[in-house]
C-alpha cells in the first residue's frame, strides 16, 4: 500500500505520461517536417522491426536455467516452435497465435485432461 | 483520397486487432488490479492508462509507487520503459509523412509497440494500404480496450486465471510479424544478434528495461555490418 498523495500520484502519472508522448511523436513530427527522409536513415530503418521483434520475442519464449535441458524443454518453447513454423508458412497472425496457444495449452492441460 | 466511411481500411485495422486483444485484456486488467492494490483509485488507475497508454511502464511505476519510491526514480524508470518507442517513432515517422501536424500528434498518441508492427508489416505488404486508417484502427482499438481492461480491473479486482498464460499471446503476435520481416540476409543476422543480446541481457539483468533497446541497437549494427562486408 502506498503512502503517496493523490496530488504526487498524479503528477507522476502527467509527467510520464508527457515525456511519453514526447517520445512516441518524436520522429514523427521530425520527418514530417521534412521532405524526404535520408537514405542514410532509411537504410538503418529497414533492419529496425526485425531486430526490435526478435527483442521481444526471445526472452519472452526462452528462459535460461542452469542447463540446456531444462533451458529448451518448455512449454513456451515448443509453443514458439509450432507457431513460428505456422507464421513461416501461413504468414497469418491469428493462425499463429492459435496453434502456439493451443499448443501451450494442450501441453499445460492435456496430460490431466486425458486423466495421465 | 477515399472519403467514404467507416474507410475499409479501418474496419481491417480493427479486425486484425482481435487476436492482439487476447493478449491486451489481461494484460490491461493486471494494471488495474496492480494499481488498485497499491492504494491507488479507479480515477487514478484508468487515468494512468490514459495519460500513459504503455503497459510495461505502468506496471513498473504502479510497482514503485506501491514501494514508496523516490518521485524521481518513478518517472525516471517509466520513462527509460518507453525509450524502445523512439525506434518505432523512427520507422513508421516515413509512412506518416503526408498527414498534417495534428493528426500525426494524434496517431503518436496511440503508438504501441502492437500498432507499430502490425502496421509497418502490412504498409510493407500491401503499399496501398490507407496509413491513416490501417493504423487507426489497430491503434485506437487497443487504446478502447485498454481503457476498459484497466477500469475492470480496477473495479472488479479479479483476474483472468494465471494458468492460462494468455499474455503468451502477445509475443506470439510478434513472432507472427518477425517471421516474414526476416527477408533476406542483414534482417535474419538482425534479428539473430539482437534476440541473442536480448537473452544475454535478461540473464544478466539490466535494469530498466533498457535490454530491448540495448538488443535492437545491436541488432541493427550487425545488420548493417553483414550487408556493408558483402558489397566489400
Amino acid at each position: 500500500m502506498t503512502a503517496w498523495s493523490s496530488p504526487a500520484i498524479w503528477a507522476a502519472i502527467g509527467l510520464i505520461g508527457l515525456c511519453t508522448f514526447a517520445i512516441r511523436l518524436s520522429f514523427i513530427y521530425l520527418f514530417g517536417q521534412i521532405d524526404t527522409v535520408p537514405d542514410r536513415v532509411e537504410h538503418v530503418l529497414r533492419y529496425v522491426p526485425a531486430a526490435v521483434l526478435a527483442a521481444l520475442v526471445i526472452p519472452a519464449v526462452i528462459t535460461i536455467q542452469p542447463t540446456i535441458e531444462a533451458t529448451l524443454v518448455d512449454d513456451r518453447v515448443a509453443a514458439a516452435i509450432i507457431a513460428g513454423a505456422v507464421a513461416w508458412r501461413t504468414e497469418d497472425v491469428f493462425a499463429t497465435i492459435a496453434l502456439g496457444m493451443g499448443t501451450l495449452w494442450a501441453i499445460r492441460f492435456g496430460p490431466s485432461l486425458l486423466g495421465l | 483520397m477515399d472519403r467514404r466511411f467507416p474507410h475499409p481500411d479501418l474496419l481491417d485495422g480493427i479486425r486484425v486487432s482481435g487476436p492482439i486483444l487476447l493478449g491486451i485484456i489481461p494484460f490491461a486488467m493486471v494494471a488495474g488490479i496492480s494499481a488498485a492494490n497499491a492504494g491507488m483509485t479507479v480515477i487514478e488507475a484508468v487515468g494512468m492508462s490514459v495519460f500513459v497508454f504503455a503497459g510495461a511502464s505502468q506496471l513498473a511505476a504502479i510497482d514503485l509507487i506501491d514501494s514508496n519510491a523516490p518521485f524521481a526514480v518513478v518517472v525516471v524508470t517509466a520513462v527509460i520503459i518507453n525509450v524502445r518507442m523512439l525506434m518505432y517513432s523512427a520507422s513508421i515517422a516515413p509512412y506518416f509523412q503526408a498527414l498534417s501536424t495534428r493528426v500525426r500528434a494524434l496517431l503518436a498518441y496511440v503508438l504501441t509497440d502492437q500498432a507499430y508492427a502490425m502496421s509497418v508489416a502490412e504498409y510493407e505488404r500491401k503499399p496501398e494500404r490507407s496509413r491513416l486508417w490501417y493504423y487507426s484502427g489497430i491503434g485506437f482499438t487497443l487504446w478502447i480496450v485498454w481503457q476498459i481492461g484497466t477500469f475492470v480491473g480496477a473495479v472488479v479486482g479479479a483476474g483472468v486465471p494465471e494458468a492460462l498464460g494468455l499474455e503468451f499471446a502477445l509475443p506470439l503476435v510478434f513472432l507472427a510479424l518477425l517471421v516474414p520481416a526476416m527477408k533476406d540476409r542483414g534482417t535474419t543476422t538482425a534479428a539473430i544478434v539482437a534476440g541473442a543480446v536480448a537473452l544475454g541481457a535478461a540473464v544478466a539483468g539490466v535494469p530498466l528495461s533498457l535490454d530491448l533497446p540495448i538488443a535492437a541497437v545491436c541488432g541493427i549494427l550487425a545488420g548493417i555490418a553483414i550487408d556493408a562486408w558483402g558489397n566489400i
